[in-house]
């Protein structure tokens, strides 16, 4: 099925989209703002770096507001842009950022910071042993998968580091000295972007740019690829850089976005599934496309978890997967009636 | 000028010797053949000509040797058909037509005139440009081969180094296809596919290459080459041959005992 919409119409309009949800994102909290006053707000002086007692709505909006809606932004686009990715690279409609092992060894580290109560000491070790995660991540599932560029070998070891990380992440619960710290890992591991500040955008920023910068090249080969590895090769494109490229670029983009925020699922999966037909199903159109999708997917999530339960601080991953899943089997359904 | 050169190129797939010191040259303006029974070593040779897996021995493309070429200097100079005729999504047949221009066109550079007549006529070769439009996903295996062979043809190489083409198609697209690899060789260019059916081969192509067993036991004109005891001894088969219209028919008969 091919859903025809022109290439640049369908951009412009997830980036109105994304546009848009960012603003409401802003006009979204508990405080209750006008649309005029937090708008000016998020511009004037007193908020970040102003002196003690300086402007509260201010305050709240360029303390409280922009780095969430700013992370929601950040991380949607890594989770679709690298949901595609890896789709095309793995030509596989069910593959996701957190399949090379990526989110499961991030989480992980972020964790052990939480288990072994440097998080508590050190403000930044949370992120840091995240990052580090995500890093090994990469180094082993390269290892693991061997040389040549194959995508079998790196689905297995990403399955492989996947079950090895949850393992010990259940360890580390297990094992946990009190249940505060329990409470704290699981209520961590649902993945959340409250409270989050404009050092934890800063921490994550450059690690996201740099791995969209290295998704961003994969386009072509991934088109090409979609006729078989070998195929591919014989067109030119360089398997082992390819994949090199799709990995790392996939670990910093989603290893920063689960360092800060925890781990989200579905968005890299379904966003990409959902706007395959809309680009013809071409993998190089589908990055662009997925990227500002995921983007309004989750800025949607967080202001719905804003809305429907100011009170409880729903968790962002919750929603996520209690949206994506019922999503993601209409799609199951949808495809099966297709091919009968 | 050579097209590609193999000289005592050696192979080893998982440990086990696929190809043993096979040497094997192709000019301009041939069409040959690559036959021999099942697991005679007919893709192999084609991959490893093609620089798509590791291979002991001497190897160039265009008079260049296969290491020294980059990845895009390859690509420009040999197109690949595989075996396995794998489309991971439903792009539509000109999208897919349309990734043989790759190696022509830079990460960031639409496509130009020139890539989109190379493409047009590609389709309009191989009779698909009617199903332009279609998923390639949801063709029939004959169509699909046909969209796929466009693509190998839409990358313009000087070389054509096809896997089993004609499997799959119809008569009229076998005879179809047997005809523009013999125009690309009237035009210069050179095309070695691997080839199951005796009689196309013997009647399209200007020289056969013989494989048994991981080497080259026959390579010549079709005459010089499938004569009754090679068909014997590599294929186990005897075989009806004759004359007609100018050309060689080839049909096996029957299998010879010891084997």
């Amino acid at each position: 099925m091919n859903l025809r919409v022109p290439y640049p119409v369908l951009i412009a309009a997830l980036a109105v989209t994304v546009a848009l949800l960012f603003g409401l994102s802003l006009l979204t909290g508990s405080a209750e703002l006008g649309l005029g006053e937090s708008l000016s707000a998020l511009f004037a002086d007193g908020g970040s770096g102003g002196s003690g007692g300086g402007n509260v709505v201010a305050i709240v909006m360029q303390e409280i507001r922009l780095p969430r809606a700013l992370l929601a932004l950040m991380i949607g686009a890594s989770l679709g842009l690298s949901g595609a990715a890896l789709q095309g690279y793995l030509r596989n409609p069910l593959a996701e950022p957190g399949l090379i092992g990526v989110t499961a060894t991030a989480s992980l580290g972020a964790v052990l910071a939480i288990y072994t109560g440097i998080s508590a000491a050190v403000p930044l070790a949370l992120p840091a042993m995240a990052l580090a995660g995500a890093g090994l991540a990469v180094l082993l599932v390269q290892l693991l998968a061997g040389g040549r560029g194959g995508a079998l070998t790196l689905i297995l070891a990403g399955v492989a580091l996947t079950s090895l990380a949850g393992a010990m992440t259940s360890l580390a619960l297990n094992l946990a000295p009190n249940p505060f710290a329990s409470l704290e890992i699981v209520f961590w591991l649902l993945g959340s972007l409250a409270d989050r500040s404009m050092i934890h955008v800063q921490i994550a920023a450059p690690f996201i740019l740099a791995g969209w910068l290295m998704l961003a090249t994969l386009g072509r080969g991934l088109d090409a690829l979609a006729l078989g590895e070998e195929t591919a090769a014989s067109l030119g494109v360089r398997l082992p850089l390819l994949r090199l490229l799709a990995v790392v670029g996939t670990a910093s983009c989603v290893g920063a976005s689960t360092a800060v925020a925890g781990a989200i699922g579905f968005v890299g999966l379904v966003v990409p599934h959902l706007l395959r037909p809309f680009v013809g199903h071409r993998p190089s159109r589908l990055l662009l496309a997925s990227a500002l999708g995921g983007a309004a997917m989750l800025l949607l999530a967080d202001i719905a978890a804003r809305v429907l339960a100011p009170d409880e601080d729903l968790k962002l991953g919750v929603l996520t997967a209690l949206v994506g899943a019922p999503f993601f089997l209409w799609l199951v359904v949808r495809t099966r009636r297709r091919l009968a | 000028m050579t097209l590609f050169a193999l000289d005592r190129v050696t192979v080893r797939l998982d440990g086990r010797e696929v190809l043993h010191g096979v040497s094997l040259e192709l000019r301009e303006g041939s069409f040959a053949a690559l036959i021999g029974p099942n697991g005679a070593g007919k893709s192999t040779l084609l991959r490893a000509a093609a620089g798509l897996i590791p291979a002991e021995g001497g190897i160039s493309l265009a008079g260049a040797p296969l290491a020294r070429l980059s990845s895009t200097a390859r690509a420009r100079a040999a197109a690949f058909l595989a075996q396995e005729r794998e489309v991971a999504w439903p792009v539509t047949v000109k999208t897919l037509v349309g990734l043989g221009r790759f190696p022509h066109r830079g990460a960031m550079q639409p496509a130009t005139a020139e890539d989109r007549a190379h493409v047009e006529r590609a389709m309009e070769r191989m009779d698909v440009a009617r199903l332009r439009a279609r998923p390639a996903t949801e063709l029939s295996g004959g169509e699909r081969a046909r969209a796929l062979i466009a693509r190998a043809l839409a990358q313009d190489t000087p070389l054509l180094l096809a896997d089993e083409p004609a499997a799959g198609l119809d008569p009229a697209h076998q005879i179809t296809l047997m005809e523009v690899f013999a125009e690309l060789a009237a035009d210069g260019r050179g095309v070695l596919a691997s080839m199951h059916d005796l009689g196309l081969a013997a009647r399209w192509c200007d020289r056969l290459v013989l494989l048994h067993e991981g080497r080259i036991v026959a390579d010549g004109t079709p005459e010089a080459v499938l004569t009754p005891e090679n068909l014997a001894r590599v294929y186990g088969i005897e075989a009806h041959i004759g004359r007609a219209n100018g050309g060689l028919v080839v049909q096996p008969l029957s299998r010879t005992t010891g084997r």
